[in-house]
Order: C-alpha cells, then structure tokens, then sequence
C-alpha cells in the first residue's frame, strides 16, 4: 500500500477518532462532574448525607466501570439505537462511549473533590453560603487542576475504547489499524497508526499537564520554580498516560 | 451578645455517645472579648462551631444579638435560609485559615459579599477597604500561597469582617503562628474590638492569648464550663484555676518554720505599696519567692508569692492586716488549698 492510498484513509480515520472522542468526553464531563460531586455530597458526614442514595449511585457507576468496554458497547445497542436511530457508525459508537465514560470519570471527579480541605467548605457556611455556593465557590474551583487531569486520563482511556469502536463500523484509528494493520497484514500502516495515537496522546497528556500545572501554580509557591517544573514535563516520555485498560 | 444555655451535644459513633458539650452556659457580653479555654477535647471546637450552627447542639439553645439561632435552625441537617442569613452576621476565623488557594487576596475577602449579593464594584470596594484595615492594602492581587502564615490570618480576619459582623468568632486563630506573629494578631482583634465595637469570642488553648486580649475568660473541662467571668473576678475566686494559670506563682518554703502566702492584687489595692507596708509595721523579713503582675485590661493585676518568718500561728496578725488592705490572702498548705497547674 503506498502513501498516497493510506493518506485519505489515515485523515479520515483521524477525524472519525476526534469526533468520537471530542463528543464523548464533552458528555462525560456533562454527566460525570454531577455524578462524581453528587458521590462526595451524598456520602457519611457530607453536605447532602443520604445513604441510601450514595449506595446506588455508587453501584451503578461500580457496574459500568466493571463492565468491559467491547460487552458494553454490545449490551447497549438498544438503548443507542433509540437515541441515535443506528447502531453502526461513529454517531452509534459515541453512546457506549459516552456511558463507559460517564462512571469512570465520576470516581476521578470524586477523588478530586474529596480532596479539597473541609475546612473550606465549613469557612463557607459560616458565611451563610448553601451547598450549591459550596460546590460552585468551592469544590469545583479548588479541585479544578485535579479535574483537568482526571478530564486528560478520561479522553486518553476514550482514545483507547475508540479503537474498539470499529467493531461497530465507526471508523477511526484503531479500526484501520486492526481491519488494514492486522487483518490485511499492512504492517506498515498499523504502525503508522499506533504512531499518529502515541503522538495525539502524548500531545493531549500534554497539554492537560501544562493546564494543570498553571492553574496549581497559584496554589504552590511563585517564583522560578514552577518555571523549571513546566520544563521537567515537557520532557517526560510519550505514552505516560496510558490507562491501564486502554484498548 | 452571645448566650447558651444549657447546650449539649452528643456524637452518636458507632453505638457509641461521646458528651462534647455538657449543659454549657455562656454569657458574652456585647463588646468584650471573651476566652475559652481548655486542654483539646474539653468540647472548646463544639461550642464555638454551636454558636453559629455549623454544629447542631443536641439540647439547649443558642442567642446571638438577641436573636434565638436554635429556633431557625428547623428540622433536618441542612441550614435553611434564616440560619444562613444569621451566620452571615457572624464572622468566623480559623486556625488553619481557611482561604480559598483558587482566588486571590481580594477575591477571598469578595465571598461573603458574593454570597450576600453584593455588586461587583462595591465588593471591590468593601474587600479593598478591610485590606486596609488589616494592613494588608499592597496584597490584594496575591494569592494566599504567597503569603506568610500572620499575613494569611489577617486575610481571614478581613474576609469574617466583609458582612460586618457584630460578632466574630475565632477559632485558635492564632494556634498555627509564631509567639511574634500571635501577638500582632491579638493585638489586630483587640484594635478591631475597640474601633468596630466588635463582640469577639475566641477558643484557645493558650493561656498568653486570655491574659493578653481576653476581658472575660472561662474554663473549660470535659465539656463543662468550670469557672467563668472576668479576669479580675476570677482572681478574687478563692483557689481559681484559671487565676492560677494566669497568674502563676511558684516557690517553695526555704525551712521548717515557715510561712507561705499568696497575695492577690487586683483593682485598687494592687497600686499600694503593701508589702514595704507591712514589713514596717510588724518589723517582719519578708521574701518574695515568686511574683505575676500584669496589665489585664487596663488594671493591674497579679499575684505574689510571699514567704514570712516563723509558723502560721506566729503571723496571723500580719496576714490580717493584709487581708484589711483588701487583698486576696490564701496561705500555702492551709485552707482552701490552690491549684498551682492551670488548664495548659
């Protein structure tokens, strides 16, 4: 295969991972930053204790993390194709995406506000703030450099389930790297693509460090040594921010 | 300003019931700085976390500025609308500051004025004004990593300032600091005190922090108040533990025959020369073997620790006419028995 038949595959197969990925994260951040607040709000001594709630919640986003993101995307084809009419295609793939998504980025959001002192949220009340200005003035703002990386971790596992999505029909750089790479023996092109990822990935996990790191600049020390610090994170390997159950 | 009475609150943990705070009443009154103080886990945190709600108390009740708090709480954990507004006219200061590390300086001061529904400009205004007060005018674009611990404080004191509060809680506000940056904060609360007339109740386990600010102080014991009232009230407490830590004397009798007397000053008697008084009269040596005067509050008081020639019986005519001079006699070792180690 020469490059100039791999080309228009390779920039299709970039967008169609962009699309999915770009949607998928986008809703996510929109289902998962409430649900993930929600499991801090609702737990033993939180503002909004209810146990019972915290209970389910916490199953159910426990059942979708345990699922695996191929038997997920099949257990759901119902319900994607009463939303987006098909089953096939990246419009189809964005709904399992986005539901496997949803729960994994909800434990992030929730390890990230855990984080924030309590001390805060006490300083808060005893201002006559309720728990809406707690969670607006507070936990979001305070824990949003820990959110920024959880939001990286979440579109670098996405990447990684995209692949997957090709069973689907959907496209993307995954799928040409198993139909052409692996079922086609284009050696050359499945490298190429597992090359492009590693580049998008490495590019993405960067720019979610530098986010990051300027906003919790403000809380560190100013001076030169942040300056240093940004250095140190350009210069870390590629692929660091792999998941571990990526792909 | 501030009153409770018969507070209570029990933990529920596990089957278990811990008493933090066991019948506490409390009268602050308006103007006054008020010390509580006690060893950790006496129920200090409890209390002052009562007094604007943020704990609810298991029975009793709380006023402030004449309004009942316990009786807006309502049911269920969350603070309705009436509470929250109360709270809002309460300052609170932390031992651990508190401040937002996300918002700068100013922005800190702005959240109570945000929570209000204050305009932006007259926010700006309002913060930039209390930076002023605190001295920290030049700091207003900072964010609060960049700033020192008393700096940090005094950011916390502007922003339980922003509502204007006629009552400020302070919760070991000055526990986390150095002897030198505590005083300048003290001193901050006590100018505040007088400029703003401002009701300050404080927690603390400090004894320096009562003797340096406080009018009033009380004790507090396993979730009881002990001993209560103001400073110089307490010194005339016969065997007051509080008076003790304040003031405390020390030194033992240097031989058999002889007689150990502590003398309280306080008020007027503590401007007469009493002691070079005596000494002349009875033609007695007397030795002081330990002495604490202060200035609590604009009066000077204290105690001395005075050892004189012979038993008990030789010096009851002395020890009377001391006591004629109106000062607080306890003889070491007889009657009522003082409690040298206070709440430290």
């Amino acid at each position: 295969m020469t490059w100039s038949e791999m080309q228009p595959l390779l920039e299709q197969a970039c967008w169609d991972t962009l699309y999915m990925v770009g949607w998928s994260t986008l809703i996510a951040v929109v289902g998962g930053l409430p649900l993930g607040i929600l499991l801090v709000l609702t737990d033993k001594g939180g503002l909004l204790q209810n146990v019972v709630a915290n209970k389910v919640i916490g199953q159910v986003v426990n059942i979708a993390r345990s699922m695996p993101f191929i038997i997920l995307m099949v257990a759901l084809m119902g319900f994607t194709r009463t939303i987006t009419g098909t089953t096939i295609g990246r419009e189809a793939a964005i709904v399992p995406l986005a539901v496997g998504a949803i729960p994994f980025f909800a434990r992030l959001v929730e390890t990230a506000v855990r984080e924030v002192d309590g001390g805060l949220v006490e300083a808060v009340q005893s201002m006559g703030g309720n728990t809406w200005t707690v969670v607006r003035k507070v936990l979001v703002p305070e824990s949003l450099p820990s959110l920024i990386a959880s939001t990286t971790t979440t579109i670098v596992a996405l990447i990684g389930y995209s692949a997957m999505a090709g069973t689907v029909g959907a496209g993307g750089l995954g799928d040409i790297a198993i139909r052409y790479g692996y079922q086609r023996f284009e050696t050359d092109l499945m490298w190429i693509t597992v090359g492009i990822l590693a580049v998008v990935i490495s590019l993405i996990q960067f720019a979610g460090d530098y986010a990051a790191r300027t906003l919790h600049r403000r809380g560190g020390r100013s001076g030169a040594a942040p300056k240093l610090r940004l250095l140190k994170a350009a210069t870390q390997p590629a692929g660091t921010g792999l998941p571990p159950n990526a792909g | 300003m501030i009153t409770t009475s018969g507070l209570t609150k029990v933990y529920r943990a596990r089957g278990r019931e811990v008493t933090a705070l066991d019948g506490v009443d409390l009268h602050v009154r308006e103007g006054e700085v008020y010390g509580v103080i006690g060893q950790s886990g006496a129920g200090k945190s409890s209390l002052i976390r009562c007094v604007n709600l943020l704990e609810r108390p298991t029975s009793g009740t709380v006023t402030v500025a004449g309004q009942d708090l316990t009786a807006l709480a309502g049911r269920g954990p969350r603070a309705g609308k009436e509470l929250r507004r109360a709270r809002s006219r309460i300052g609170m200061v932390f031992q651990h500051f508190n401040l937002l590390s996300s918002r700068t300086v100013q922005d800190n001061v702005e959240l109570p004025l945000e929570i209000l529904g204050v305009s932006g400009r007259e926010r700006s205004r309002k913060a930039l004004e209390l930076l002023d007060l605190v001295g920290l005018a030049d700091k207003a674009k900072v964010y609060p990593a960049q700033l020192s611990g008393g700096q940090k404080q005094r950011v916390g004191i502007a922003r339980a300032l922003a509502g204007d509060p006629k009552v400020l809680l302070s919760d070991e506000a000055t526990s986390a600091l150095d002897p030198e940056t505590t005083r300048s904060i003290l001193q901050l609360l006590r100018d505040l005190n007088r400029q703003l007339g401002l009701t300050v109740l404080l927690i603390t386990h400090e004894m320096d922090v009562v003797k340096s600010v406080c009018d009033s102080a009380a004790l507090m014991e396993r979730g009881r108040i002990v001993e209560s009232g103001t400073v110089s009230e307490l010194l005339a407490t016969p065997g007051s533990k509080l008076a003790g830590a304040l003031f405390p004397v020390g030194g033992e009798a240097t031989g058999e025959d002889r007689t150990v007397v502590d003398v309280t000053f306080h008020g007027e008697s503590a401007t007469q020369p009493v002691i070079s008084q005596l000494s002349r009269t009875y033609n007695v040596d007397i030795s002081i073997l330990g002495a604490a005067i202060d200035t609590v509050g604009g009066l000077q008081v204290g105690r001395m620790r005075i050892e004189l020639p012979g038993r008990y019986e030789d010096n009851v005519v002395p020890i009377g006419f001391l006591r004629e001079q109106g000062l607080q006699i306890d003889v070491v070792g007889q009657e009522p028995v003082l409690v040298k180690e206070g709440a430290k």
